[in-house]
């Protein structure tokens, strides 16, 4: 298989057996999602030959994949926003074609969603009016309906909740124990460790090593993957004082009613963590610093100037400096044909002490980041997910801002690329910008978090920081349920 | 049903806009509301109409079709030489003429589908094509057309117009089931998001052939409508109805970005964009004006339809 210049899979051997969770490891671009589009029907193998059941198999679009059983579910989402769940859940039934639709199926699909905690998505709504997990929750009873001999799941549950995620993986496991081969691709070890029977791990369009799980341990397992030794994902913290300088006060923030009363205070040197279960005012929080929420009430303070944000284009300003790293970067972080050169300027255009043509500007985050290219001038579109985050960070860190707000900036990257993000907002807060991390993965709150704010229906339910910031405690709050040790403020 | 209320605004709004603008029209006119006056009402509106149907098909799939009104000059000029004599040979022409269009949708649609040339591009030249062909049927309006199929098809059925009988059974009879057939459903999912419809393993080729064909297939019974109203043969009528058309989907709702809107929607802003115009004619206005107030509220009501986004308190929703 070739992309381009490149091999995205180069001789590649791979099997999966029925009745096993198969896991599969490694870097964005090392051929993962390739392997899956392949078995999908999406693309076709310049060479080399696809078999089911031991006979040779052509798919050459994803129905004919479907026609065999084999079934994606898609890291890109697969879901038709303009239709209602109904019709979304009609339209990918098995035997759907062009004639009338029977919802036989349906009521599958609506067992599937209530067992993972999806009962109050409501059949009738717009795909566009629901939230990016409740359409996960969807896109995974999609896939199930359509009762799949081989399953596959490419970052299936990357903006679910831990406790939604656990009953995902039930439902997962009793498919496997029920003859069903399952594909699982996930950049979280701990999904990959409560899941997978077998791994395989891949880098450079090369499948590594295939094992049973526990043959390796984590640390192994990201050398297979990166080709040589990480010793640590996170950087190391540094403990900061309570008198340390104040450079982002945020008072009594409220909105609609969803967001209420929040005050933050992020100190020179420290990265602040939002976590809780998704929708609970965290990510409209970031929104309305940002200036994007009309009728946002409370006070932000920056190096101690209390300033007023009504929209993006003043929050970026020079005496505001606040720098917001969308949720969703295809849609909202960059504009996907245009090239990497345009897209880098996006941010600076409009600073009247900036020059956005000047490369200078983005050389040295670039070149930090290490971002891996064909071109400037290639469309964003070519580089992988999480090259394309590096292009969005880059873009932002060229306005310097005084304060970074980043809304779950690593889903669905690379562990390489994590890290480099990592290492990158630690220097940062080390160099006196304020930043707060909105994450779904609660090994970057503990690890790279000096506090964490657990949101819980728009207030802030707990604050943990050091010793108490435990994985059972940041469940727990967002959960609402009493922790084992200690109280919960607020 | 609050859920259909919301999921269909716009079509709700679209009927509301109609009610109001007809009774205010039945109100104005001289006649009321007799079966003569609704009668001449019903055909006038269901001709842009069966355009309206026609060109919510391209739209809906994120194209746009402006050979609509060549295609109702074309078959209405083949109509003016079939439509008369046998009754057998009245009817194989009604065929005919209706395969007519759908020949001329499906032409649109092969070129767009495998020539990957942007639906606004092809429909510009075959509309050119289609006119052409009309002009060589028909250098001058004539011909003939049945007058007593003509009667019966544009008069009343027990006092309800036949034409509003006709668009009932387009909406009863076909839209409402189609809406619920793997096509129905693929024009939205094409319309709306292209990867989704292919990575969900829909026939992508298929559906947009199949939009396009639809589209020249209600062209032709526009034009089939056309005929039967007029019954001459006319190739002039192309430009007026094109236009109409796309304001008139518009009013109905239906979203040019594709995979929004219904028949229905486009049905109805059909219907208030001719009840515009007749109540413009009895309204006293000078006629050299009315291009002018009609424009103006036609303006006004997409505004309305519009207004909702004001309503989001997260400003990304207004993009979206």
């Amino acid at each position: 298989m070739h992309f381009g210049a490149t091999r995205a899979l180069d001789g590649v051997d791979f099997q999966c057996n029925a009745g096993e969770v198969h896991a599969v490891l490694g870097e964005n671009g090392a051929g993962k999602s390739t392997l899956m589009k392949l078995i999908a029907g999406v693309l076709q193998p310049t060479h080399g030959q696809l078999r089911v059941d031991g006979r040779d198999v052509l798919l050459n679009s994803p129905r004919a994949a479907l026609n065999h059983g084999l079934v994606c579910m898609f890291q890109e989402l697969s879901l038709v926003p303009d239709l209602t769940v109904r019709e979304n859940l009609l339209l990918g039934s098995p035997g759907a074609g062009i004639g009338w639709l029977s919802g036989d199926s349906l009521a599958r699909a609506q067992d599937v969603l209530a067992r993972i905690d999806g009962a109050q998505i409501r059949m009738g709504a717009r795909v566009s009016d629901l939230t990016l997990p409740q359409r996960q929750q969807v896109e995974i009873a999609k896939a199930i309906m359509k009762r799949p001999r081989l399953l596959i799941l490419d970052e299936a549950t990357s903006a679910l909740s831990a406790s939604v995620v656990e009953r995902v993986f039930g439902l997962v496991r009793e498919e496997r124990d029920n003859g069903i081969a399952i594909l699982f691709i996930s950049h979280r070890f701990h999904e990959i460790e409560a899941l997978a029977d077998r791994v395989s791990v891949f880098r450079n369009g090369r499948r590594v090593e295939t094992f049973m799980k526990g043959a390796y341990d984590y640390k192994e397992i990201i050398n297979m993957m990166v080709g040589q030794k990480i010793e640590e994902l996170f950087p190391a913290k540094i403990p900061v004082g309570s008198d340390a300088e104040v450079v982002l006060d945020v008072r009594n923030f409220s909105w609609d009613g969803r967001v209420r009363d929040i005050d933050l205070t992020v100190r020179r040197g420290q990265i602040v963590g939002l976590g809780g279960l998704d929708g609970q005012g965290q990510g409209a929080f970031l929104m309305g610093l940002f200036g994007l929420l009309r009728k946002a009430e409370g006070t932000t303070a920056i190096g101690g100037a209390s300033t007023d944000i009504n929209s993006p284009k003043q929050a970026k300003q020079q005496e505001v400096g606040l720098a917001y790293i969308p949720e969703d970067r295809k849609t909202e972080g960059l504009i996907l044909d245009q090239s990497i050169r345009e897209n880098l300027a996006l941010a600076a255009l409009g600073r009247p002490d900036l020059d956005a043509g000047d490369g200078a500007l983005y050389a040295s985050s670039l070149e930090q980041l290490a971002l891996r290219h064909g071109g400037l001038d290639l469309p964003v579109s070519s580089l992988s997910g999480g090259n394309q985050q590096k292009v969005v960070l880059a873009k932002w860190l060229a306005l310097k801002p005084r304060c970074l707000l980043l809304a779950d900036p690593t889903r669905g990257i690379d562990v390489k690329t994590k890290t480099q993000i990592y290492a990158m907002l630690r220097q940062l807060a080390d160099q006196g910008t304020a930043i707060v991390l909105l994450s779904t993965d609660y090994e970057e709150l503990i690890q790279l978090c000096d506090e964490t704010h657990v949101f819980f229906d728009g207030e802030i339910i707990a604050s943990l920081n050091g010793d108490d910031l435990t994985p059972e405690n940041i469940i727990a709050a967002a959960l609402n349920v009493a922790p084992e040790s200690r109280a919960a403020h607020g | 049903m609050a859920d259909y209320m919301k999921s269909n605004r716009r079509e709700v709004i679209a009927g509301v806009v109609l009610v109001a603008l007809l009774a205010t029209y039945l109100g104005t006119h001289p006649r009321g509301a007799s079966t003569y006056v609704m009668t001449i009402w019903a055909n006038q509106c269901l001709i842009l109409g069966l355009a309206a149907c026609a060109q919510f098909f391209a739209v809906v799939v994120r194209g746009i079709d402006l050979s609509v009104g060549a295609v109702m000059a074309l078959t209405n000029c083949v109509a003016s030489y079939l439509l008369d004599g046998s009754a057998a040979g009245i009817a194989s022409g009604m065929v005919a003429v209706v395969i007519v269009g759908a020949l001329c949708g499906l032409l649109n649609g092969l070129i767009i589908v495998f020539g990957r040339i942007q639906p606004i591009v092809v429909t510009l030249a075959t509309a050119s094509v289609f006119v052409g062909l009309a002009l060589l049927l028909r250098p001058t309006p004539g011909g003939a057309v049945n007058y007593d199929l003509a009667d019966a098809v544009t008069l009343d059925v027990l006092g309800i117009p036949t034409a509003l009988v006709i668009t009932l059974v387009i909406v009863a009879g076909f839209w409402l089931p189609f809406r619920r057939t793997g096509l129905g459903l693929g024009l939205y999912a094409l319309g709306s998001s292209e990867q989704a419809a292919f990575q969900s393993g829909i026939n992508t080729r298929f559906i947009r052939l199949a939009a396009f064909t639809l589209a020249g297939l209600f062209g032709g019974l526009a034009g089939l409508f056309y005929s039967f109203v007029t019954t001459t043969g006319d190739a002039g009528i192309a430009a007026g109805f094109t236009l109409n058309s796309i304001a008139a989907v518009v009013l109905g709702g239906v979203l040019l970005r594709g995979g929004v809107g219904s028949l229905i929607g486009a049905l109805a802003g059909a219907f208030i964009l001719k009840t515009i115009a007749s109540l413009m004619f009895f309204s006293g206005i000078p006629s050299l004006a009315q291009p002018l107030f009609e424009g103006l509220i036609l303006a006004a009501a997409i505004a309305i339809g519009g207004a909702d986004v004001l309503r989001a308190r997260n400003k990304l929703e207004v993009f979206s």
